[in-house]
């Protein structure tokens, strides 16, 4: 299960990389494993606004279907167009091609309410 | 092992039928049709003889499994057996040969049927009135759940919520949904039963109803269903009756006595008539005598001896289907409760619960079993243990059709990881359940020995395990 140091994650297991005002969000690692193979993904589109935990796209496996909560308020720049026609994209690269979306931050002060690598193995051991 | 097509049997020119020499003109199409209306190229239709579609068909029944091939443990489905004698008295031409528009007088004899059958699951189930209407157990459903909502419309209330457990059906929280109504989950207990606390937690003036189904779907039965209901009626809410288990209680228990205020059956589960398959179904709903009057229209009732539509129900939520309902299938469900009469339904719950116990008990130590309570008709394992060596509760499934046994409903309930979830009904003999419990001990043994057997399962069927993630991503919808 690899959980990269430079990001943040939330307990509905996304993760955010941060980087100015700016950030890049996806779906754990450990996530896309529960899920199984993705066969659908519904993203916002650039200019949409959310609230901190808002729900902003959903993913479609064979298993399941879920919902997507943001992990930081802002607007959405840009959505990964990509994973339309290749939704294996969250599966085979979840913190790299798999991202979902970028987004220009408005409340900075809430990245204080994420998990950082160690928080969050310490909340998936809590929940296996 | 791909079974040919029915045009793979042909050749050109062959066909199954020899007609006597024309004795009027031959005509052209043309003569007959605008251009734009023939077809330029022929339609392809295979060519073949009688014995050719004969053979075809008849290797494609054989390819079938049902529950008159065998045993068809799926949990929460109650897939029962069907007694012929069902068919029989639905196929009966003064039952079968009428029409909805026939004058009642004509009918009386249906109606009475009909009518009888309303008061019989009226007593099985301690409820005051039943509408036959709706047409399966999520229509029922959503019938009953429209009458609470009419009935705290009438009252003047503005109750928006729904509680449902998480060991719920799915149904329950989409009827809630497709109602109007806030679905609000609460999580189960240790016991894998409703969490008091959280209950009284989530319980408001803004709930209208608890959705529950008794014994739940981990086959255990709800000890604390007064209080429960006093948790609820206390706070002005009322207790709904999700009746898909009803097998497990038929002849001991009666929702009614355990204070819910509106259920739905599934005729085609604990009644036997045909499931599934996109059939018709029924699904009656019951209540207690305080929401009758929001029950579908037109109400079937009896004037001393005579049996009438009552159409005059001011407060009736209207009609809910087309006509009275699948008739049919109420024939059917009637015939099984004469069949069998109360003390033969009492017998039906006892060999269901004792079945379901006597596999549990042969099978609890190859696979976990997560909730200990005490099970009625059906119960859960886990395969977490085999999921260590690799393979999975889907991997088990699709093993057990190699043997010829059809797989228990897995991944269900969801608060069950890898969950198997097994229900043998009470039409299955010792020697048919203990076949099945040697075949999944069979497996448990495959999967410490050789485990890639179990996951490239299955080997025997006609098409191998089906690639669903090709098939979702890139769907074929025709040929």
């Amino acid at each position: 299960m690899r959980l990269p140091e430079e990001l943040l994650y939330t307990e509905d297991h996304e993760w955010v990389l941060v980087e100015g005002d700016q950030a890049t969000i996806g779906i754990t690692d450990h996530a896309q494993a529960e899920m199984g193979d993705f066969v659908f993904v519904e993203l916002p589109e650039a200019g949409d606004r959310f609230n901190q935990f808002d729900q902003f796209g959903v993913v479609e496996s064979v298993k399941a279907v879920s919902d997507v909560y943001i992990p930081l308020s802002g607007e959405v720049i840009e959505a990964n167009q990509s994973l339309l026609d290749q939704p294996e994209l969250c599966n085979e690269d979840p913190y790299g091609r798999g991202w979902l979306i970028k987004v220009k931050l408005s409340e900075q002060t809430e990245v204080a309410s994420l998990m950082d690598k160690e928080a969050y193995a310490r909340f998936l051991e809590e929940v296996e | 092992m791909v079974k040919p097509l029915i045009r793979d049997y042909g050749s050109p020119g062959r066909k199954g039928y020899s007609l006597p020499e024309l004795d009027i003109p031959a005509g052209e199409l043309s003569d007959y049709l605008d251009q734009s209306l023939i077809r330029e190229k022929p339609a392809g239709l295979p060519e073949v003889s009688e014995v050719d579609v004969v053979r075809h068909f008849t290797g494609l029944s054989q390819m079938n499994y049902g529950v008159d091939s065998g045993i068809y443990p799926l949990g929460s489905c109650t897939m029962k057996y069907n007694p012929k004698i069902n068919e029989d008295i639905a196929r009966l031409e003064k039952l079968s040969q009428l029409h909805p528009y026939q004058e009642e007088e004509q009918v009386q004899g249906s109606l009475e049927l009909l009518y009888e059958l309303k008061e019989y699951l009226a007593e099985i189930s301690g409820m005051d009135q039943v509408s036959l209407q709706p047409a399966s157990g999520s229509h029922g459903e959503l019938t009953g759940l429209m009458i609470i909502k009419k009935y705290f419309a009438e009252r003047g209330e503005q109750r928006t919520k729904v509680i449902v457990p998480d060991s719920a059906h799915g149904t329950n929280p989409a009827s809630a949904a497709m109602a109007g109504f806030q679905v609000v989950e609460i999580e189960s207990n240790q016991k894998g039963m409703i969490d008091l606390a959280a209950l009284r937690a989530a319980v408001d003036q803004e709930v209208a109803a608890l959705m529950l189904t008794n014994p739940n779907t981990l086959g255990i039965f709800e000890k604390d269903i007064l209080e429960i209901a006093e948790i609820v009626h206390q706070a002005g809410g009322l207790l709904y009756y999700d009746g898909a288990n009803m097998n497990a209680i038929m002849g001991y228990v009666r929702p009614g006595d355990m204070n819910f205020d509106v259920l739905h059956f599934n005729l085609h589960k604990t009644f036997s008539t045909p499931h599934g398959g996109g059939g018709p179904g029924a699904g009656p709903v019951g209540v207690k005598e305080f929401l009758s009057p929001y029950l579908p229209v037109p109400v079937l009732s009896k004037d001393q001896a005579r049996y009438y539509w009552d159409y005059n129900r001011p407060l009736s939520l209207g009609k809910v289907h087309a006509f009275y309902g699948n008739y049919g299938v109420m024939l059917k469900a009637y015939a099984y409760i004469r069949a069998l009469g109360a003390s033969g339904l009492k017998e039906a719950t006892e060999h269901a619960v004792l079945n379901a116990n006597y596999m549990k008990a042969r099978l609890k130590d190859q696979f976990e079993l997560p909730y200990q309570e005490n099970s009625l008709h059906e119960f859960v394992l886990s395969g977490i243990r085999q999921k260590e060596k690799g393979v999975s509760t889907l991997n088990i499934a699709k093993r057990l059709l190699d043997y010829q046994q059809y797989a228990p409903t897995i991944y269900f309930p969801l608060v069950v990881k890898e969950a198997l979830m097994i229900e043998p009904t009470e039409t299955e003999n010792i020697k048919t359940l203990d076949k099945f419990v040697e075949t999944m001990k069979n497996i448990s043994r495959e999967i410490e020995e050789k485990p890639q057997l179990v996951k490239n399962a299955p080997h025997h069927t006609p098409v191998r395990k089906l690639d669903d993630v090709a098939a979702a991503r890139n769907p074929d919808l025709r040929w």
